[in-house]
């Protein structure tokens, strides 16, 4: 499979200086107003208040206690558990879309991660920090060091993401599982779209994170 | 010689609280002989009557009306000077001006609950038919009969939709039984530190509480009011071990440690050396000024018997489908009698529902009793979770 389509996005580029995070705002432009959402590890909800703010019916699934906790201040209907361990309570087709932003990498087992996205939703969402992206090449190349940036801070022995992939890997896993990519987005270091018409190695190097619209596939 | 010390005998007379059993302070729902309560254990009650106090107005659209239910020892009293103790009412925290349920805001309601001992028919009322007090007689009630009772008030008072129905412990189980029972009239839901069926660890509890009781010689069977006597001992030990689930470990070490009761040396008697013995003394002979020891066996009992899946098959989220009520569901790290893990189950039921839920575990180590006292990350989600429900409901003003 190959990476095919880019939204067009229309203020992400200027939205970079504002509050909301461009990644935010490219998944809500991928969410269809009046759908049912779940957002899987929502943080503190500001993903969540955005699609609410658009008339979206949002649900949010949060680790931390702290983040839990002001998201029910926020008024959000947000419940403390896990990816990894939670998403086998939800029924099958339960929500429009399942959100997984910038979680991926910090579940025990993606695979089944996004299986259960897939069955609890009938689209996924799906974003995560890109593990081919030039800098981090660079850093593990010329540095001889785990990467680390100003989006992924933490130093190896203290970080929760104990599943990084590239781009391309990604993609491998949803052919592997049988995932259809409706949409993709590779997002450079300022939230900007990398262009369409450039061949996907690009996107796999100089995407800081990858965004994808994702839909069960076809039978085998 | 060793000194003994038993429990005082209570300070406030029978006749105090008797008098408030059939003519209570405060306001008065009477349902005649043509509108019976019918009880799960097959009986029809009547007549019967529900003691009750509201706070605040109902709006022109009918729309504002909070109904609040009473854990196991509480009662209608919620924001008002009880009218037996002359203490503050019971949820003054949670409810009030400026507080998130705020009188301003929303026409407040909470009844003493069927069974109870402070105006609404129990085993303490007059029963009609004898003249004398039911005791005994009185039929076995269950969680469920409280909340029909309880929907005949809101019907008498005219109120077709409750905005939020809100309570704690016993309460969040009648919070949780509206919910399941008449989901169409409940538009939010907070339930505080409860669980859909009582635990066996529970059950265990209230029989020993009850076996205290029961144990008491003065208790006569339950007809210690024909001779106008009062269990107290028996209730009081009964409230004694019931109090000790309603905190935690850290909070008995940090309040009272090993700490000695005005003195400084051991009596080498079984007087209350330690402050946590006298502390609990206290509770026990406070409690029975206020409240009837078969009250109690009734109230322990009908919690006993909650079990919401049991009325669905089995299956909790058969009880909750395709409800549209917005559910909070609220719990505390160091509660023990309703751990986190139950209203996590809960959680998980109403999210196969596809309900709207939130749930949030604070942090505290005052154990079960949280939810009475005052923890602001509590009252903060409680306020923003009924704000945003009355912004979906479309109550006006943002202030509450």
């Amino acid at each position: 499979m190959s990476v095919q389509e880019v939204l067009p996005l229309g203020g992400v580029a200027t939205g970079q200086s504002g509050q909301v995070r461009a990644d935010h705002l490219l998944v809500a432009e991928m969410v269809k107003p009046g759908s049912k959402v779940l957002d899987v590890g929502c943080g503190e909800g500001d993903l969540l208040q955005l699609l609410e703010a658009r008339g979206i019916d949002g649900r949010g699934i949060e680790l931390s206690r702290e983040g839990v906790n002001r998201c029910v201040a926020k008024g959000l209907a947000v419940v403390q558990g896990d990816a990894d361990t939670d998403l086998v309570n939800y029924p099958d087709d339960a929500f429009d879309y399942v959100i997984l932003s910038q979680t991926l990498q910090a579940t025990r087992q993606p695979k089944v991660v996004l299986e259960n996205l897939l069955r609890i939703g009938r689209r996924a969402i799906v974003s995560f920090p890109n593990f081919g992206f030039w800098k981090m090449r660079l850093q593990l190349l010329i540095g001889g060091h785990m990467p680390r940036t100003e989006n992924l801070p933490a130093t190896w022995y203290d970080t929760a993401n104990i599943h990084f992939c590239t781009i391309k890997d990604f993609v491998e896993l949803c052919d592997a599982i049988n995932v259809k990519m409706e949409r993709s987005v590779a997002l450079d270091l300022y939230g900007r779209p990398v262009p369409l018409n450039l061949p996907w190695w690009v996107w796999n190097m100089f995407g800081e994170q990858g965004v994808f619209l994702l839909s069960r596939g076809g039978g085998k | 010689m060793v000194g003994v010390k038993s429990i005082p005998s209570p300070a406030i007379s029978a006749d105090d609280r008797s008098h408030e059993v059939d003519h209570p302070s405060s306001l008065v729902a009477h349902f005649g002989i043509e509108q019976p309560l019918s009880l799960d254990c097959g009986v029809d009650l009547t007549p019967f009557q529900i003691a009750y106090q509201t706070y605040g107005e109902l709006n022109a659209d009918r729309s504002n009306a909070v109904l609040i239910c009473h854990a196991l020892t509480g009662d209608q009293h919620v924001a008002n000077v009880h009218p037996v103790t002359g203490k503050p009412g019971w949820w003054e925290t949670l409810v009030g001006q400026g507080r998130p349920l705020d009188p301003d805001r929303y026409f407040i309601i909470c009844s003493n609950v069927i069974g109870g001992c402070m105006g609404s028919t129990g085993p303490a009322s007059i029963n009609p038919a004898t003249g004398k007090v039911w005791g005994l007689e009185f039929p076995v009630i269950t969680i469920p009969d409280m909340v029909r009772a309880q929907a005949m008030l809101i019907d008498r008072l005219g109120i077709d939709t409750l905005f939020a129905v809100v309570g704690g412990s016993m309460g969040g189980m009648q919070v949780l039984q509206w919910t399941a029972a008449y989901p169409e009239r409940v538009f939010s839901a907070l339930a505080i530190a409860c669980s859909t069926r009582h635990s066996a660890q529970n059950i265990a509890f209230h029989e020993l509480g009850r076996q205290a009781v029961m144990a008491d010689p003065d208790w006569h069977n339950g007809g210690y009011a024909d001779r106008g006597i009062h269990p107290h001992r028996g209730l009081a030990v009964a409230r004694m071990a019931a109090h000790i689930t309603y905190l935690s470990d850290a909070a008995l070490h940090r309040k009272f440690g090993r700490r000695m009761q005005d003195r400084d040396l051991p009596t080498f008697s079984f007087d209350a050396d330690f402050q946590v013995e006298s502390y609990l003394r206290y509770q026990g002979s406070s409690f029975v000024e206020r409240f009837d020891a078969n009250a109690y066996l009734y109230l322990t009992r009908a919690m006993d018997y909650f079990d919401i899946a049991a009325d669905h098959g089995g299956v909790l989220a058969k009880a909750f489908a395709d409800i549209q009520t917005r559910f909070c569901v609220v719990s505390f790290t160091s509660d023990w009698l309703f751990p986190t893990s139950e209203s996590r189950a809960l959680v998980h039921a109403l999210n196969a529902s596809g309900a709207r839920v939130s749930f949030a575990e604070i942090e505290t180590d005052r154990g079960h009793d949280a939810f009475l006292l005052d923890v602001p990350e509590f009252f903060d989600i409680s306020r923003a979770f009924l704000q945003s429900a009355g912004k979906a409901r479309g109550l006006n003003g943002g202030g509450g």
